[in-house]
């Protein structure tokens, strides 16, 4: 028997997502609340909560709370750990709720960074985001832009300890692309196989285009509630049974093996004990994946596999449709929208609610969700149930 | 390697000054606490080991491994066109330092985790120098 709730989810609001321009982020996020008050059968005046996710063109600032047209707020603040920034608000919203301060949190990740002009790398981590100043120039002087590069070094190593190749990556971009074909909501709908894979384009060798997360425009809202109030609203409630986060330190000491071990480990031992359960009792996954080789590291440091034993573990298609651990089933954010961890937290909800339609795996009692931010920096674990547990 | 006009060039701040003035002159300048003895990098005001206010200048080795890099095919900046595919690698300085850097001296599929490299410095213009790292030979 698991631990019991800490806090109940009972709205979920998804825009279109993709290539919608002329519209800001702080709109997209008033379409999310919207459509996430509608989904809960909850009126705008009963949102005393607002955690807004940090994005990285930071246009979704406090002010926000105005252009939303919120009131009376007892909690409400502007958040960063980067992409795994959506599992810390959900720790604290049912924090919060626990302590009185707020009963009905509104958590937000909004971003509209496409314009018709750039292409998506362009759009996200152009050269406007490195200034030369100091130290700082010293990344731009040797070409170090983006996240890509980071990741890129990272399974470049994974591959040379371990011998993971790129067929594993690969066996891992086509099984999610197997699960968007699913979802309604995916930007991706085109069967990609292993072939097509190894023919995208080299982004940062070891990794190719469909290694790499999609860049959207669009905004996810998730409204949380006390376990109590969640019983009469209109949505059967998704329980938050475990969490936990862990940033493991400085990536410049060699005395740390930053890009093959990750706050993953420590983060999800401690999820895992807080809901009483183990790995043995998730029915699905939805690991934040900005690259394939994320899915993988965060396999091995959830103990799934041991260390090194990602690409085997996941080679024989345990994870797409009809596997054995099926993970990120409405695409991820490589074949499904890029919300950074609200992209996980969004199909884990659906997931557990019974409402994922073709793509609805058979065990929903338990449903694992991973964040993750900077180059494997930051890292955060949920654990989400359709039972209160206790 | 040939400099395109519009390839970036860093602007050392107070703070950084030391370190691309031992570029400048040819030595891989970094930060030592005289606390507990242990080398950081990139620059900051106290050291991340022990949080004493007892860090001072001092030139390292310039001598490390190669602890992973990666092969850039996207021109995120036009100064980098002629230059993709480049790598951008990290080195493990034998101080016990990670640094980003560009490894230079050897077609990158030659590359190999664990080979020995040095500092070389690579003058930009403007007066500002930028550590490289090459194969150790010999």
């Amino acid at each position: 028997m698991a631990n019991t709730s800490k806090g109940a989810i009972v709205g979920l609001g998804v825009t279109p997502m993709g290539r919608i321009y002329g519209r800001r982020a702080v709109d997209f996020a008033a379409e999310a609340i919207a459509l996430a008050l509608e989904d809960a059968g909850l009126q705008k005046s009963d949102v005393d909560g607002l955690l807004i996710n940090a994005n990285i063109p930071n246009d979704m600032l406090p002010g926000a709370q105005m252009t939303l047209g919120l009131e009376n707020l007892t909690l409400m603040n502007v958040m960063s750990a980067y992409g795994s920034t959506g599992g810390s608000m959900m720790q604290y919203a049912c924090m919060a709720i626990r302590e009185g301060l707020a009963n009905t949190v509104v958590l937000v990740y909004a971003d509209a960074p496409l314009t018709p002009s750039r292409g998506a790398g362009q759009s996200y981590a152009g050269p406007h985001r490195f200034p030369l100043g100091g130290m700082t120039g010293l990344k731009a002087a040797y070409g170090d832009f983006g996240a890509n590069l980071g990741y890129a070094m990272a399974a470049q190593r994974h591959m040379h300890l371990y011998g993971t190749t790129e067929d594993h990556l690969g066996t891992i971009a086509v099984g999610q692309r197997q699960w968007a074909v699913l979802s309604p909501w995916a930007q991706m709908k085109a069967p990609m196989t292993m072939a097509d894979h190894h023919a995208s384009r080299w982004i940062a060798e070891p990794l190719r285009l469909f290694d790499c997360c999609l860049v959207s425009n669009g905004a996810v809202a998730i409204i949380v509630t006390s376990v109590e109030r969640a019983r009469d609203l209109k949505q059967p409630p998704v329980h938050v049974l475990g969490y936990a986060q862990c940033a493991p330190g400085d990536n410049a000491s060699t005395a740390r093996h930053p890009g093959v071990e990750t706050g993953a480990k420590r983060s999800g031992e401690a999820a895992f004990r807080m809901a009483g359960i183990t790995r043995a009792d998730i029915g699905s996954c939805q690991l934040y994946d900005c690259y394939t080789y994320t899915v993988l590291v965060t396999l091995e440091d959830y103990g799934f596999c041991a260390k090194g034993e990602g690409g085997p573990f996941v080679a024989d298609g345990k994870l797409g449709p009809g596997g054995a651990l099926p993970t990120n089933t409405g695409g991820g954010q490589l074949s499904g929208y890029y919300m950074w961890s609200f992209t996980p937290m969004s199909e884990a909800i659906v997931q557990a609610r019974g409402q994922g339609g073709a793509r609805q795996v058979a065990n929903n009692d338990f449903t694992l969700v991973s964040g993750n931010g900077g180059i494997l920096n930051y890292h955060s674990t949920l654990i989400f149930s359709p039972h209160a547990g206790g | 390697m040939s400099q395109s006009a519009t390839k970036p060039v860093p602007v050392p701040d107070e703070a950084s000054t030391p370190f691309f003035d031992g570029a400048r002159e040819g030595r891989l300048m970094l930060q030592h606490c005289a606390g507990c003895e242990k080398w950081s990098f990139p620059v900051r005001e106290r050291c991340p080991h022990c949080m004493g206010a007892k860090l001072a200048w001092r030139a390292a080795s310039g001598r490390g491994t190669l602890y992973t890099f990666a092969v850039m095919h996207q021109v995120m900046n036009p100064g980098f066109a002629a230059d993709v595919p480049y790598n951008v690698s990290q080195i493990d300085l034998d101080e016990g330092v990670r640094m980003v850097c560009n490894i230079i001296g050897l077609a990158n599929d030659q590359l190999r985790i664990g080979m020995a490299v040095e500092a070389v410095f690579e003058d930009l213009g403007d007066g500002v120098s930028i550590p490289k790292f090459r194969p150790v030979t010999g």
